[in-house]
């Protein structure tokens, strides 16, 4: 017992969670209105990276995180883990959604508890170790409440707890704090890169704000618009732990005007109101070309 | 009968909440005594005795308004005596444990099948294009039209009693199980399986919680119609039972009697449908702290 209790919930195998995506194109709809919605994409993230991607509405985002969460098949090419296609969903892959999909007839440490559960593990067991998820996502306290008993920030790091309690392989997440104000989401951007220090898992994060992403990921992947396909390939090599004063440093400044010129030309292209230039406090007369990895 | 299906308030509630209601106020006891709701109490009290006055004063001085009269209707000084000549009476017991049997054990039946035919019913396309169309039909078939069939299915008169209940709470179990289930948000369940929860997992941890506020609404209502049905049920009977009771008193013409018979089947079908909501709510808590934050 000596050993799961030092492993607990923060441990993880080493080395897994490596994700290919190997010429997939995935269509959708039925009929007359079937269409790509992700068009022979590559991308291959190595075990523990951080990805973030960024693309314009509609661009199949959501479509290519379903199937690597499982949920959605891929009409061609593959999807693998580790070497092995994905089936189906499968708790090794956690998701998390922009609206939480807690129990609401749970209580926070039996919703965390939940895969536990599931896996057969036996009461008390899994309440110490759902109760040590909730601390880690600073709900300490709050575990006896039922999920409408928290803020909507509050309720996301439950879902994210009760992902991780799974030792998840990768953790997807589908602009998981889209729906939250400015201040709260900045605290959950901190929160979750504390937890990620400390369960290095691959994370394959889906957003629409582009600081959001920058100050999040290892590598940024801007998609083009529907058909989506790559467009970018972004490294980020900011150093961590990384504190919010790296949004206003120049290094960070300059990546985010590349990125906001990829995401804009990609507007531009389809004449569709910007969502992104509202985040902007940058004209797009001041983006400027710099070196970036154009994948085509 | 009233068999159509009600929908719990807590089923429309999306549960969605501000994130600035972080902190749940500190739960009140229900037992604590404000002004306010003495006030309510008050007006509560104050409309059962205008009821009665009125009904007093309507039958003591036999008025008769055209289309309704109240020249035969006993008076509340005349249904006093009766409920007390009652009370006293040897019968009374026998006549309330037979009522109490008749009904639970048709409560009880409903409630199994109810639930369990809903919860297979909600869940499978295929059981519900095989049970529903005969079900449909025999829905609007109030209890009086199941008397014979009662009797001829049933060689005991007692189990053609329980039938006649257990005919008259079946469907409002049944249809809001099964409106429980379909109502079942699919992000739940799909949720639930990505976490690694096989079909039986989904059905105990999923559905059955989910619908459980829907099941409760309408074990609640079956209720109701079980007692709705108990006097249909007792003209079967040949001796005890509240609603025979009732029935005899009208062949006799004591009319104070029905309305005393009236009254205890009333009284006793309020009390077990209170009975149930509070098991509905115990079976519940989440909902409670839902309310909370509204
Ligand atoms: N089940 C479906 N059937 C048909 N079309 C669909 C379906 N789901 C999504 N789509 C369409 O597929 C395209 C890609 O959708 P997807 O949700 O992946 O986009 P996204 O990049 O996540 O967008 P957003 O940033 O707005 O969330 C969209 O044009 C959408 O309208
Ligand atoms: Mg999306």
């Amino acid at each position: 017992m000596n050993a799961v209790n030092q492993s607990s919930a923060l441990a993880r195998e080493a080395g897994v969670g490596a994700i290919a995506v190997d010429a997939v194109s995935i269509a959708l709809g039925q009929g007359a209105d079937r269409f790509e919605a992700v068009q022979k994409l590559n991308l291959d993230i190595p075990s523990g990276q951080f990805v973030c991607l960024l693309g314009p509405s509609g661009c199949g985002k959501s479509t290519l995180l379903g199937a690597i969460a499982g949920h959605i098949r891929a009409t061609q090419g593959s999807v693998t883990l580790d070497g092995e296609p994905i089936k189906g969903p499968h708790p090794d892959r956690g998701l998390v959604f922009q609206h939480h999909t807690l129990f609401p007839w749970k209580k926070i440490i039996d919703n965390v508890a939940f895969g536990l559960k599931m896996k057969g593990v036996g009461k008390a067991e899994r309440r110490r170790r759902a109760l040590e998820l909730v601390k880690l996502v600073g709900l300490g306290g709050f575990e006896n409440r039922y999920p409408a008993q928290l803020s909507g920030g509050m309720q996301q790091r439950v879902e994210i707890a009760r992902v991780l309690i799974n030792h998840p392989r990768v953790l997807l997440m589908d602009e998981p704090f889209g729906a939250l104000d400015a201040l709260t989401r900045n605290m959950m951007q901190e929160l979750l890169l504390d937890v990620w220090e400390k369960i290095r898992t691959t994370v394959v994060f889906v957003t629409h704000d582009i600081d959001e992403a920058l100050f999040l990921a290892d590598r940024v992947i801007v998609m083009t618009h529907r058909p989506g396909r790559l467009l970018a390939d972004i490294p980020i090599d900011f150093p961590r732990p990384r504190h919010r004063e790296l949004l206003t440093a120049p290094e960070f400044v300059a990546i985010k005007r590349q990125c906001l010129h990829l995401l804009h030309g990609e507007h531009a292209q389809f004449k569709q109101p910007d969502p992104l230039e509202r985040l902007s406090p940058l004209g797009p007369s001041l983006i400027t070309e710099t070196q970036i990895h154009l994948s085509q | 009968m009233s068999n159509q299906v009600i929908v719990s308030r807590s089923e429309i509630d999306t549960g969605a909440s501000s994130p600035h209601h972080a902190a749940a106020p500190e739960p009140q006891s229900p037992r604590r005594f404000t002004p306010r709701k003495g006030a309510h109490l008050a007006l509560q009290l104050l409309s059962v005795a205008a009821f009665i006055v009125l009904w007093q004063w309507l039958s003591s001085r036999h008025i008769s308004l055209g289309l309704i009269t109240f020249e035969n209707i006993p008076a509340p000084s005349d249904v006093v005596p009766a409920f007390f000549g009652l009370l006293e009476s040897p019968k009374l017991v026998a006549h309330i444990s037979n009522s109490l049997l008749r009904v639970f054990s048709g409560f009880v039946g409903a409630a199994a099948l109810g639930i369990a035919l809903g919860l297979i019913v909600g869940r499978s396309r295929w059981v519900a294009d095989i049970l529903m169309p005969p079900l449909e039909v025999l829905r609007p078939i109030p209890g009086v039209a199941w008397i014979p069939v009662a009797i001829l299915a049933f060689p005991s008169s007692e189990l053609s009693m329980i039938f006649i209940t257990f005919m008259g709470a079946l469907f409002p179990v049944l249809l809001n199980t099964i409106h429980g289930v379909e109502s079942v948000d699919p992000r739940l369940i799909a949720t639930a399986r990505s976490l690694g929860a096989k079909p039986v997992s989904i059905f105990i941890e999923v559905i059955l919680p989910s619908a459980t506020p829907s099941i409760t609404t309408g074990l609640a209502i079956g209720m109701g119609t079980a007692w709705f049905c108990l006097v249909t049920a007792e003209m079967i009977s040949g001796e005890f039972g509240i609603g025979y009771f009732t029935w005899e008193s009208y062949s006799l013409q004591n009319y104070a009697d029905i309305l005393v018979g009236m009254g205890f089947i009333g009284a006793f079908g309020m009390l077990s449908s209170v009975a149930i909501k509070h098991v509905g709510k115990a079976l519940t808590p989440w909902l409670a702290a839902q309310e909370k934050q509204h």
